[in-house]
């Protein structure tokens, strides 16, 4: 094209210094000192005694296998939910009738649990689950006789089954919207008639026939599960096992160790786990490819009703409780938040108190101005990426899209770890460190992917006729940009800023890793907060982290319609 | 083998009827036409039938097929095709896989379920398109293979909702002979919403006339 091509260009050094740099030189940084060149420690040769030293430390092999276990087993079932809950929002109606009175309100119930940053929800699930937790006061002491809580570990349980738990309450809200969102480019319910027409029952019809066409929509989605589940930090701290905990809380550990020494081993291990995704990954995609064989051979042999049936009316009982465990932990964070006493077998508090929050809103800690400002300036920076890149790509084509596209999803696919630790390297060399910018920058990182693609579609199905319209009647290019496209777009433009305000409050190591230690957030004060004693504080900060996100949702909903009213009047 | 209509309705949260009560007997090998202005509910009666009405939606009246009730019966049980204007053919499936995924279940072996494929593509005059992606198929050889999974499901009865609608008149033209030969060599009923007066014409059976009402007499 003859076209101006300068726009492109300029994009895509913005995308591959803003975004593509960071984490391929944060990640080359990590790589370096896995293999012993960490200057900084004096070390500038070649070696593989962190690899040696990573080998011996205790636990590793354990760390190992509960990264594995926790990360597959989680994704493996939020996944699978997702596709009965899709499947179920498709059923004219089912067997538990009771149920089928949510249908319409399913978005609203999701959307709290996807807001939630994974802390909040970690938190809530330990106030939860824990022998002394919401649920064991509920059926303690008319039925379990228990005056005091019982000595058990149900929550950081040495198989990492809490952690399993947490994880797919918080991700199946995530992939199950995101499944009903793409099954919307799908004509469902006319294919649905047709498979029942020649006598498929629902089940059966969903998988031979809906399934295959929604996985690829969902592909990366899916994957991005995968790969914070191995790496999830802050739900691990929570919920995960100590003795020895999931590799990536491991790795974090030895990164934060007095003994400096053990930087080397802990990069070895950084740069392990990203390779240990990268497999994983392969490995995932490999059953799905073995999957969909196993899907075609069905669909050739004719089987009009799936042996799975029962296996998957069985399973979608579970879907609301998962769900409930997820509006449930919100609530009593909220409950907790409120409390002055409440002790053990009681169902409620005896003394309620609003002082947390008072001295919270008169005070304004640091942790909530930091928060605000990161969240506030990153999903505001992500925006106008979004918008650049979007409008980009509509004068250049698709080409230019699929390229950037995987630029975009980069710092979600390879474990935060991996390449943070180099960046805050690097960022130390240049003197930037610990400054309000660079964590700015960091979240930035992980917003814009989240913004962009939740932008993608709507700015797609603009019907291009009204930017017709207006060319032909005379208009600018950027009249038509400003006063056409952005109006029109003006919901899903705020939606997508608001994911980006939930995903910027929900980031723990950037804040943590770039801050270096110096910029505490909402998230940073809650974990740490949350293996202390005060479980009304924790409660506040947890419940906080919840509430940001979703006032920035419910302005994101209610904005438009003012500016409508206004118009109106 | 006939389909059989008894005052047949469709009741919303604010009608008792969207349209006149239909009473019909459709016998084996006919094709029986419904018109009607749009959207008048000829594919809402359509759906009533197949058992696909959303829960907005609720039939009143009865439904018989070969004198066996289907009035509650759902979708899945009631052995009763479909083909919507647009052919849908799964677009992740090849052409071959499309017809296999409709060739009823009682086709049972490899070997023998791929004859009854291949035979099929024979009759729609695509022999060798097994493999091939619909989405490369031409408007009518789309149409002819949507028609020939419907059959190969085996049904007792088929719906048609303006099948020819999307194809040119001579296409229409073809398919419409096709169709109806299909008919008598089945011998199964067939019901054809249509606003075109031709079909109706070509289709020589009995012709409905629907009508927006509110009465409906027993």
């Amino acid at each position: 094209m003859l076209i101006s091509s300068w726009p492109k260009w300029m994009m895509l050094t913005i995308l591959g210094m803003g975004i593509l740099a960071p984490v391929l030189l944060g990640f080359s940084e990590t790589i370096l000192a896995a293999f012993g060149f960490l200057p900084a420690l004096g070390r500038h040769s070649f070696s593989v005694s962190a690899w040696q030293q990573l080998a011996e430390l205790p636990g590793l092999g354990t760390s190992l296998r509960l990264s594995l276990v926790s990360g597959f087993v989680a994704t493996l079932v939020a996944f699978s939910l997702a596709l009965l809950g899709s499947a179920w929002v498709y059923q004219k109606s089912s067997n538990i009738s009771f149920l089928d009175k949510f249908k319409p309100f399913i978005n609203p119930i999701l959307v709290p649990i996807l807001a939630a940053p994974h802390a909040a929800i970690a938190i809530g699930m330990a106030f939860l689950m824990a022998p002394s937790g919401w649920l064991a006061r509920w059926v303690s002491p008319w039925l379990t006789t228990w005056q005091l809580p019982p000595n058990w570990a149900t929550v950081q349980d040495l198989w990492g089954l809490s952690l399993i738990l947490g994880l797919t309450v918080k991700e199946l809200p995530f992939l199950w919207l995101v499944s009903l969102i793409a099954l919307k480019q799908i004509n469902v319910s006319k294919q649905l008639a047709l498979a029942k027409s020649m006598g498929y029952s629902h089940t059966a019809a969903w998988y031979k026939i809906i399934f295959p066409q929604l996985y690829p929509l969902i592909r990366l989605p899916v994957l991005v599960v995968l790969v914070y589940s191995l790496s999830t930090v802050d739900m691990a701290q929570i919920l995960g096992p100590n003795t020895p905990p999931t590799l990536a809380l491991a790795t974090m550990r030895w990164y934060n160790d007095a003994n400096l020494q053990l930087l080397l081993p802990a990069s070895a291990a950084a740069v392990g786990l990203a390779m240990l995704i990268a497999i994983s990954v392969l490995c995932w995609e490999l059953t799905m490819l073995g999957v969909f064989r196993v899907i075609k051979f069905t669909v050739r042999s004719g089987g009009r009703s799936s042996q799975w049936e029962r296996v998957s009316a069985l399973l979608a009982t579970t879907l609301p409780m998962a769900i409930s465990l997820g509006l449930l932990s919100l609530l009593v964070l909220a409950i907790w938040s409120i409390t002055w006493r409440w002790s053990f077998p009681n169902f409620l508090p005896e003394q309620w108190s609003y002082d947390f929050w008072l001295q919270l809103l008169t005070q304004w800690p640091l942790a909530l101005q930091h928060s605000l400002v990161l969240a506030l300036m990153s999903s505001s920076l992500a925006l106008l990426l979004a918008v650049a890149w979007l409008e980009v790509q509509d004068r250049c084509g698709g080409q230019f899209y699929r390229l950037t596209l995987w630029f975009i999803y980069l710092p979600l696919l390879v474990p935060q770890m991996a390449f943070l630790y180099g960046l805050k390297v690097g960022f130390l060399r240049l003197g930037l460190n610990g400054t309000m910018a660079t964590v700015i920058w960091a979240h930035l990182l992980f917003v814009s992917p989240y913004v962009m693609l939740s932008l993608v579609d709507s700015w797609r199905a603009l019907d291009q006729r009204y930017l017709q319209v207006a060319a032909s009647l005379g208009r600018s290019r950027w009249h038509c940009f400003w006063r056409i496209k952005l109006s029109l777009l003006l919901r899903p433009l705020l939606l997508a800023w608001a994911i980006g305000i939930a995903v910027s409050i929900s980031q723990y190591l950037p804040t943590l890793m770039i801050g270096a230690g110096r910029i505490e957030s909402l998230t940073t004060e809650a974990i740490s907060l949350a293996s202390g004693a005060d479980r009304r504080l924790v409660g506040v900060y947890g419940l906080l982290q919840a509430v940001v996100p979703l006032l920035a949702y419910a302005l994101a909903l209610l904005l438009p319609r003012l500016m409508i009213l206004k118009n109106e009047q | 083998m006939s389909l059989e209509l008894r005052g047949l309705s469709v009741a919303t949260k604010e009608q008792t009827s969207m349209f006149s009560c239909v009473d019909l007997v459709i016998a084996k090998g006919e094709v029986a036409c419904i018109m009607g202005p749009s959207g008048v509910g000829k594919s809402t009666l359509l759906n009533a039938i197949g058992g696909h009405l959303s829960a907005n939606f609720k039939m009143t009246g009865e439904l018989l097929l070969n004198g066996q009730n289907l009035t509650h019966k759902p979708a899945t049980e009631r052995r009763i095709g479909v083909l919507f204007q647009d052919p849908l053919l799964f677009p992740h499936l090849s052409v071959g896989d499309n017809l296999a995924f409709g060739l009823s279940a009682t086709v049972v072996g490899t070997k023998l379920r791929r004859l009854k494929v291949e035979q099929a593509l024979q009759q729609a005059h695509l022999k060798g398109y097994y493999y091939r992606d619909p989405a490369t198929l031409s408007g009518g050889q789309q149409s002819r293979i949507a028609l020939m999974r419907a059959l190969l499901a085996q049904p007792n009865a088929l719906l048609l909702d303006e099948p020819f609608a999307k194809l040119d008149l001579e296409l229409r033209h073809t398919m419409r002979a096709f169709l109806f030969a299909q008919a008598k060599q089945r011998q199964i009923p067939m019901l054809l919403a249509t606003h075109e007066p031709a079909d109706a014409v070509a289709a020589n059976g009995q012709l409905i006339k629907l009508q927006r009402a509110n009465t409906c007499s027993e």
